[in-house]
């Protein structure tokens, strides 16, 4: 199962009377890094939420290539890899233990190559503790891996800056930048506005539930942001 | 809905209306007497309990398994009349069995799961009023289990209660006492229907309402 | 945007990945490993529920005390509650752990077959009872004379259905409750009426066991019923499971 674009067609999602997404309408391509970019609150995790497949829009359509999620079935989710707010590993486990735990989830056949690879790409192949030890950063790293570890093809950060300091952003943007290389649709949210600027290929702005792209043009992301915000 | 409505009203308040009449007509039981005429409303309340239950059950199911959120609008309607409907019931049980034979309570097999499904009804509500959201899915598989459960209820009680001796509830029942019981039943049975269309309506009109107030905001 | 040719080979890379999806079993074998390897480290979930367990033995022992002789019958009833109490107790603690570091949504997010997730994690939740039973059964027998050994296969298998009965309805509704507002107090309110028929059986089945005149058919019978109670809400959990956990 593999496909070459990710497309949101009118897509809402209301919880009770408060509608979170209107008519959101997105379509994402291979080699792309799309930033995401809202305040907080604007709808931003519910929408990645949503091409995660974890909750079903109210109405509209989500199209991974031209496929709905139902009709890709379990096999969709081994082509998409997460890192969430919360970085979801296990603290009282290793950094190895841990990648080896999600390889085998997600039926790797080489897990210990894998596993090997990620260790070295997160810089953590000398530690044999806990991960409950580890900072921020290292378990930011250690998280992202994990989100990769089955190759995906469309990875999903939410607010993945956060945190972490000048060195392990600039890790961060390198890796994205391979991502992109590679060949993965990239749906990142953020409200850093200054890391994402370059980096991404597109931005579009949540704003009132609504989607709007934030156009190409002269000066910074943020002037841009601005421009798009009270225009 | 409004079409079954008022032929439902109708037949239920003529039942209700005809109800007292009728028990007062019908003849006192040997052993009980007077006493015994709580039965007229204690097992037609059951009954609409239990129809109340099957409906929530059923309805879970189908929004459980098929997704549709309508029917999650029918069971929260079902369990709220389950648990009235049932607190009749376990009210005048008990007032019925002071006077009778002396006994507030009994742990046999019909009371005990009849309390059992009382109580599931119960959680269905607390869990779908301080669950937070989401909690409808869970209240349907709360649901589903608490139906699948009565059976085992009344066989482990029943089979416990054999080993002890009983203090069973027989009555005899005569002729004369079929009209009566059977014009309380239609109009438990009915009530219960009317109930549930009601309140089926009245969460309907709120989805309704909460369309409205988001289409508004376009 | 990368060119063609890049994007090209970069898809090739991807490729080469391939994914089987594990057996059913390999699976919940997988998560089970994960959790025992997790709680053998700390320890927490373990010690705790085993020192909450006799507490509970000894406080309702003290309740059934009558003039210093602890009631026989008393210690069937007393074993099961002690039971039911704790493993309430050991359900919600192992699913606060995947609660706080979101690490359910993330496995709900692998291609694993979900009822094997509940599977796996039943089989953890039962490990641990296990160890807490195999400790507070012969406490129970010790404080109250009842003959734990004379029909110890039985026993066990009472034990042991039993068991399986309240954790496979307290593990689905556990995992359900994660996202739920008052899930602590929500997990007994809905656990202990479905499981009713659990602690008759075992109560029953157990007291017959502890009896004087033992009666060994009756327990047979109990024993049975705990088997197909077993087997219909296993069945009924798996099939609701993966609609129950989608939000």
């Amino acid at each position: 199962m593999d496909f070459r674009s990710l497309t949101f067609t009118d897509v809402s999602r209301h919880f009770g009377r408060r509608r979170v997404l209107n008519k959101v309408s997105l379509r994402c391509e291979a080699g792309e890094v799309v930033a995401l970019l809202g305040s907080n609150g604007a709808g931003k995790s519910t929408l990645l939420s949503i091409a995660a497949t974890l909750l079903d829009p109210s109405s509209g359509e989500i199209r991974y290539g031209d496929a709905s999620a139902r009709a890709a079935g379990a096999d969709l989710r081994g082509r998409i890899g997460v890192l969430g707010h919360e970085l979801s590993i296990y603290p009282e486990l290793s950094a190895a233990e841990n990648l080896r735990f999600f390889a085998r989830a997600y039926g790797l056949s080489d897990v210990d190559g894998a596993v090997t690879i990620a260790l070295r790409r997160a810089g953590l192949d000398h530690r044999d503790d806990p991960c409950a030890r580890f900072s921020r950063g290292m378990r930011q790293r250690l998280a992202l891996e994990r989100a990769l570890l089955h190759r995906p093809r469309l990875v999903l950060l939410d607010e993945p800056f956060t945190g972490l300091d000048d060195s392990a952003i600039h890790a961060l943007r390198e890796r994205l930048g391979e991502l992109r290389a590679e060949g993965c649709i990239v749906l990142l949210a953020t409200h850093d506005l200054e890391t994402i600027d370059g980096l991404a290929d597109r931005a579009v702005l949540l704003l009132g539930g609504k989607l709007v792209t934030i156009p190409d043009g002269s000066g910074t992301l943020r002037e841009r942001y601005r421009r798009a915000l009270h225009g | 809905m409004k079409k079954r409505f008022a032929p439902l009203l109708i037949l239920t308040a003529a039942a209700f209306a005809y109800a007292p009449l009728a028990i007062q007509r019908a003849p006192y039981e040997s052993t009980m007497g007077l006493v015994q005429k709580i039965f007229y409303f204690h097992v037609p309340s059951w009954m609409a309990m239990f129809l109340a239950a099957t409906v929530c059950g059923i309805a879970s199911a189908i929004f459980l398994f098929a997704g549709r959120k309508s029917y999650d609008r029918i069971a929260v309607a079902g369990a709220e009349l389950s648990v009235v409907f049932g607190l009749i019931g376990l009210i005048t049980g008990p007032l019925w069995g002071r006077k009778a034979w002396g006994v507030w309570w009994q742990w046999d097999a019909r009371l005990t799961s009849a309390l059992v499904m009382w109580l599931i009804f119960v959680a269905y509500l607390l869990l779908r009023k301080y669950g937070g959201s989401g909690s409808e899915k869970l209240s349907a598989v709360l649901a589903l289990f608490g139906m699948a459960n009565v059976p085992f209820v009344y066989l482990s009680v029943n089979i416990w209660r054999t080993v002890h001796p009983k203090t069973s509830v027989v009555m005899t029942l005569e002729p004369d006492m079929g009209r009566p019981f059977l014009v309380c039943a239609l109009a438990f049975v009915s009530l219960c229907a009317l109930m549930l269309l009601t309140r089926v309506q009245l969460e309907n009109r709120r989805a309704e309402l909460d369309e409205l107030f988001l289409a508004l905001e376009d | 945007m990368a060119s063609e040719s890049v994007v090209a080979s970069g898809d090739r890379a991807m490729r080469s990945a391939p994914a089987a999806r594990s057996s059913f079993l390999a699976t919940a074998w997988l998560i089970t490993r994960k959790d025992l390897v997790i709680e053998f480290r700390s320890r927490e979930v373990v010690y705790t529920t085993l020192f909450f367990a006799v507490s509970c033995v000894l406080v309702f022992a003290f309740s059934f005390v009558k003039e210093g002789v602890a009631a026989q019958d008393a210690a069937a009833g007393i074993l099961w509650i002690a039971i039911a109490f704790s493993g309430t107790l050991a359900l919600g603690r192992a699913f606060e752990r995947e609660r706080q570091n979101d690490t359910l949504r993330a496995l709900m997010l692998t291609p694993v077959d979900r009822p094997a997730v509940y599977i796996g994690k039943l089989a953890g939740v039962l490990a641990l009872l296990a160890v807490v039973e195999a400790i507070v059964t012969p406490l129970v027998a010790l404080m109250f004379g009842a003959p734990v050994l004379d029909h110890a296969l039985l026993l066990a298998a009472l034990l042991a259905a039993g068991t399986i009965g309240f954790a496979a309805v307290g593990t689905l509704f556990a995992a359900m409750l994660i996202r739920a507002r008052s899930r602590d107090v929500l997990l007994p309110i809905l656990l202990y009426p479905i499981t009713i028929p659990v602690i008759i059986a075992g109560v029953r089945g157990t007291g017959v066991l502890f009896q004087a005149d033992v009666d060994l058919p009756m327990a047979r019978l109990w024993l049975s019923i705990l088997v197909f109670f077993d087997l219909v809400f296993v069945t009924l959990a798996l099939w609701t499971f993966e609609p129950a956990m989608k939000e």
